[in-house]
């Protein structure tokens, strides 16, 4: 299995390129043939492992070297944190590196001997993640080669660090592959703080104060994630004298009393990065850095670190404390974000919310931590990994074509920019409606707390798929509507490697539509059983019959209607004004006889339910929840 | 063989049944303001008289959205009267009433799109009702399956009063009814002219109608669900359920004025918490018991 170390230093060894080659031409092509190989890479470690048998794998059992090597980056990482926390006088946050990383440095060099184990372990869950990770974030680096050129042709005054973004991207993309292939918890931790610190440097990118804010508001929120990831860690190491992630998950569900004050850690840790309330303000404020990054940070990589600790926790959880709090904060997270996002008009914003309103579901079926509901979350999971990149790239995209992406200047998209109207369609549809992915992934959710008499998750399931749908259907509503009111021409200024990353990722969300029985008998429902010892069918038979019957139904009827439509012979009118029509569809006579421009605006309620008045408020209730949690893990477990 | 009888049945009869019922509101409806009232076939005689006319839209897509519409909402009422999943035809339902929304956005007309967005909104305030009658029913049932719901042999509304009237009460809403009529108004020269509706017509207006009687089926199958056990005599209490809850809709519709949205979205809501949630919590504490 040389592959692994592979996938996880050839992405380093590319960002060392990346670093160092300035000449844009050839370092863009550089990075074509790198995203490539790092895909290549990913399908060929699922190739073999599949070849051998789907068994989960332990390797590297002797690692000093290693051990080393990342010992030093971690404090290399935390000399470049410190540095920069001193440059731009944020002091303090400078804590947040130092100390964890002394911890680490101390049980690595002086610590208790620990038990021998495997560093690197395979199984379904990783090899998901892997393919995630290598297809998606590939995608993602091609789109960013054509997408930073376009943004420095219209962002003069920022200065043109190309080099260094394509360094961090691929430093991201190899932090992660470590992160989900790592069984060693030290390993963990390092990878761990390397996505912390990298997403610290990709949203600070254009230098601009408020990017520096945000920035800094990211890394200490993670930091502090990492700080108990550092403290859970060392207190399992000194108590049970082994860092094995699995070992820790199998120790809690047989009721070790030192393993459950770990878990919680971890999984608080795992909260702070999957932005979930009271932390998901880092990744709102993510939104400033240039879009492949956001694309990064929300759909492939970053939140979905936290979101499969939380996975790889969930056995342990079930039934407990920990887990009952952890889901309660994730549904009450997917609620409240979803009702901010209906106050948002920024395009980006909508998907910043909407993103931590999913991660939300998704924790909450974690801490929930069924068979069915750890089913439900690996689809949401996987669908919101594609579709939300497929809308960050589009976005950004029409960002570039049409200076702004505010959405009620999207109205009537679908002519202006009909393929990028095309694509956000599709990328919206599989957030919400029914035969995506997603609703399915949210009946069995549903049904899941139903059936551990979850009411309160009932509730916010209820509600919240409610306000979910509001704010996707009316952004859909401006794409089609018919009268543009822009008068300046907009061109498509898409790049072809824009465009191509774009495509794959819609044909991926249709095929994976169709294909998604599939997959839940091949490969999710392994998985459950390889997580929980005892494989378990979360999909009657019945409903998949209906499945394939909506899917072909909800893909032929428009098609029909579609043609139908192109035929009919019709008498065209103008819309109804009550009589004070200007002769075209786009203003109206006012009292005064002038024709005034009509608008149309979609509802925001900005004033009820906007950022302003619930972020606060809720921030402060899951604080109280999340004390309450440690309280009562630490003195049930004391 | 009996599901696509079943089927098939639904295709054929919805529209006859749901034109009837609407005949028949009419009448009630002028009775109850002293007029003498359309025959009871008069919708029927509109939907004729509208497919027949000259085909006059706005924008093109208009007729592509509507028939996405029509046809979604046959699906779910196939589905539902197939005996699948109730979950999944509610599902199946919110996608077809995004087609009407789109229907009516897409022409980009104010009312219209005024009307569209106050669906929404509608939308927004039914479907957590709309969720937990089908939670209810899978409490008392175990099972979200239509069939196994109605040949189980219990009296569900015995279990599930209080989803009962939280539906009841969001049926106001999906039936287009005075005080929460408020993406179409039944009434000309009213702030909103016509709603959504407003730039439908001719044959396009009339696959809307349809349509509505088709929903309206199926809506009132649900209704009936909450009394069908399997047995003949709940068949007719089914009935005498379906009949009471529209004259109540008819009553309700006569004797209350448009409501703002804000209220309207406040009303449903709290009323889905106090009723369903309270019977949700009984009926959870008593499976836990």
């Amino acid at each position: 299995m040389n592959i692994i170390p592979f996938l996880i230093l050839f992405p380093f060894v590319m960002a060392v390129l990346m670093f160092c080659i300035r000449p844009n031409k050839v370092r863009n092509a550089i990075a074509y043939i790198g995203a490539t190989v790092i895909m290549g890479g990913s399908f060929f470690l699922m190739g073999q492992w599949i070849m051998g048998g789907c068994k989960p794998i332990q390797l590297y059992y002797e690692t000093h070297y290693a051990d080393m090597a990342i010992l030093c980056a971690e404090i290399i990482l935390m000399i470049v944190v410190t540095f920069l926390c001193f440059k731009y006088k944020k002091y303090w946050v400078s804590i947040l590196t130092i100390v964890p990383t002394c911890m680490m440095a101390y049980l690595e060099l002086f610590g208790p001997k620990t038990a021998e184990i495997a560093h690197i372990y395979i199984d379904h869950l990783s090899i998901l993640m892997c393919l995630i990770v290598g297809v998606i974030g590939a995608l993602i680096v091609i789109y960013a080669v054509g997408y930073m050129h376009g943004y420095h042709h219209h962002h003069t005054d920022i200065e043109d660090r190309r080099y260094y973004f394509f360094t961090l991207l691929f430093l991201f993309l190899g932090a992660m592959f470590g992160f989900v292939l790592s069984e060693s918890l030290l390993w963990i931790d390092f990878f761990w703080e390397l996505t912390s610190v990298c997403s610290f440097l990709l949203i600070g990118y254009t230098r601009e104060s408020i990017a520096i804010t945000n920035s800094f508001r990211a890394l200490w929120m993670n930091l502090l994630g990492g700080a108990a990831l550092a403290i859970g860690i060392m207190y399992f190491t000194f108590t049970e004298r082994n860092v094995s992630l699995h070992y820790l998950v199998k120790e809690c569900m047989a009721g070790n009393n030192f393993a459950i004050i770990p878990v919680a850690l971890i999984a608080f840790a795992a909260l702070t990065k999957a932005a979930q309330l009271p932390f998901s303000t880092w990744l709102i404020g993510a939104m400033v850095a240039p879009t492949p990054s956001s694309a990064l940070l929300h759909s492939a990589t970053m939140v979905k670190a936290g979101i499969y600790v939380l996975f790889r926790l969930a056995p342990a959880m079930s039934g407990t404390i920990t887990g009952n709090m952890i889901a309660f904060i994730g549904g009450f997270t997917f609620l409240i974000t979803s009702v901010m996002a209906i106050a948002q008009s920024d395009g980006k914003k909508v998907l910043a919310f909407s993103t931590i309103s999913n991660l939300g579901l998704m924790v909450a079926c974690a801490g929930m931590g069924r068979p069915e509901t750890i089913w439900a979350g690996v689809f949401l999971m996987i669908f919101h990994a594609i579709s939300k990149s497929l809308l960050f790239q589009d976005v950004g995209a029409t960002e570039n074509a049409l200076h702004s992406r505010d959405i009620e200047d999207m109205h009537g998209l679908l002519y202006i920019l009909p393929r990028l109207a095309t694509f956000m369609f599709i990328g919206i549809a599989g957030m919400f409606l029914a035969p995506f992915g997603m609703l399915i992934a949210k009946w069995s959710a549903f049904k899941a707390s139903v059936d551990s008499g979850n009411i309160i998750m009932v509730f916010f399931i209820a509600f919240g798929s409610a306000t979910t749908s509001f704010y996707w259907t009316k952004w859909m509503g401006k794409l089609v509507s018919h009268t543009h009111l822009t008068e300046e021409k907009v061109k498509d200024i898409t790049k072809k490697n824009e465009i191509i990353s774009l495509t794959i990722h819609a044909i991926l969300m249709v095929l994976l539509c169709a294909l998604f029985p599939l997959l839940s008998k091949v490969y999710v429902d392994p998985l459950l059983a390889e997580m929980f010892g005892k494989s378990s069918e979360v999909l009657p038979q019945s409903l998949l019959y209906m499945l394939v019957v909506i899917i072909l139904f909800v893909f032929a009827v428009p098609a029909i209607a579609f043609k139908f439509s192109r035929t009919q012979q019709f008498n065209r009118k103008l819309s109804y004004m009550n009589g004070v029509n200007t002769g075209e569809n786009k203003a109206f006579t006012d009292s005064m006889g002038e024709a005034k421009t009509l608008w149309l605006s979609n509802y925001y309620f900005y004033k009820m339910i906007g950022q302003r008045k619930l972020m606060l408020p809720s921030q402060m209730f899951a604080i109280a929840v999340l004390i309450v949690m440690m309280i009562m893990v630490i003195g049930g477990a004391a | 063989m009996n599901m696509i009888l079943r089927i098939v049945g639904y295709i054929v009869l919805a529209p006859i049944i749901g034109g009837l019922l609407e005949g028949i509101d009419r009448k009630i409806s002028a009775k109850m303001q002293r007029r003498v009232g359309p025959p009871i076939l008069q919708p029927f005689y509109d939907v004729k008289k509208l497919f027949n006319k000259q085909v006059i839209l706005v924008s093109r897509s208009q007729t592509f959205a509507l028939i996405s519409y029509l046809a979604l909402m046959i699906l779910t009422g196939a589905m539902f009267y197939a005996g699948m999943d109730i979950l999944m035809c509610f599902f199946v339902m919110s996608t077809a009433a995004t087609a009407l929304y789109f229907a009516a956005m897409v022409t980009s007309s104010p009312y219209a799109t005024m009307g569209a967005n106050r669906e929404l909104i509608q939308m927004m305030a039914y479907e957590p009702a709309v969720l937990l009658s089908c939670v209810g029913f899978y409490l008392a049932e175990g099972t979200f399956n239509v069939n196994e719901i109605a040949g189980s042999g219990k009296l569900d509304i015995i279990f599930l009063p209080g989803f009962f009237v939280a539906f009841v009460f969001i049926l106001t809403i999906k039936m287009r009814k005075s005080p929460f009529d408020i993406a179409t108004s039944h009434h000309m020269h009213q702030e909103l002219v016509k709603g959504l509706t407003t730039e439908m017509g001719a044959r396009n207006l009339a696959i809307f109608q349809v349509t509505e009687w088709y929903e309206n089926v199926f809506l009132m199958g649900v209704v009936g669900l909450f009394f069908i056990n399997g047995s003949y005599i709940s068949v007719i209490y089914a009935i005498v359920a379906i009949l009471l809850v529209y004259f109540l809709e008819i009553l309700i519709d006569n004797t209350s004025a448009r409501m703002k949205w804000e209220n309207m979205l406040k009303i449903t809501w709290i009323v889905t918490l106090f009723t369903a949630g309270v019977n949700l919590l009984v009926l959870m504490l008593v499976r836990v018991a």
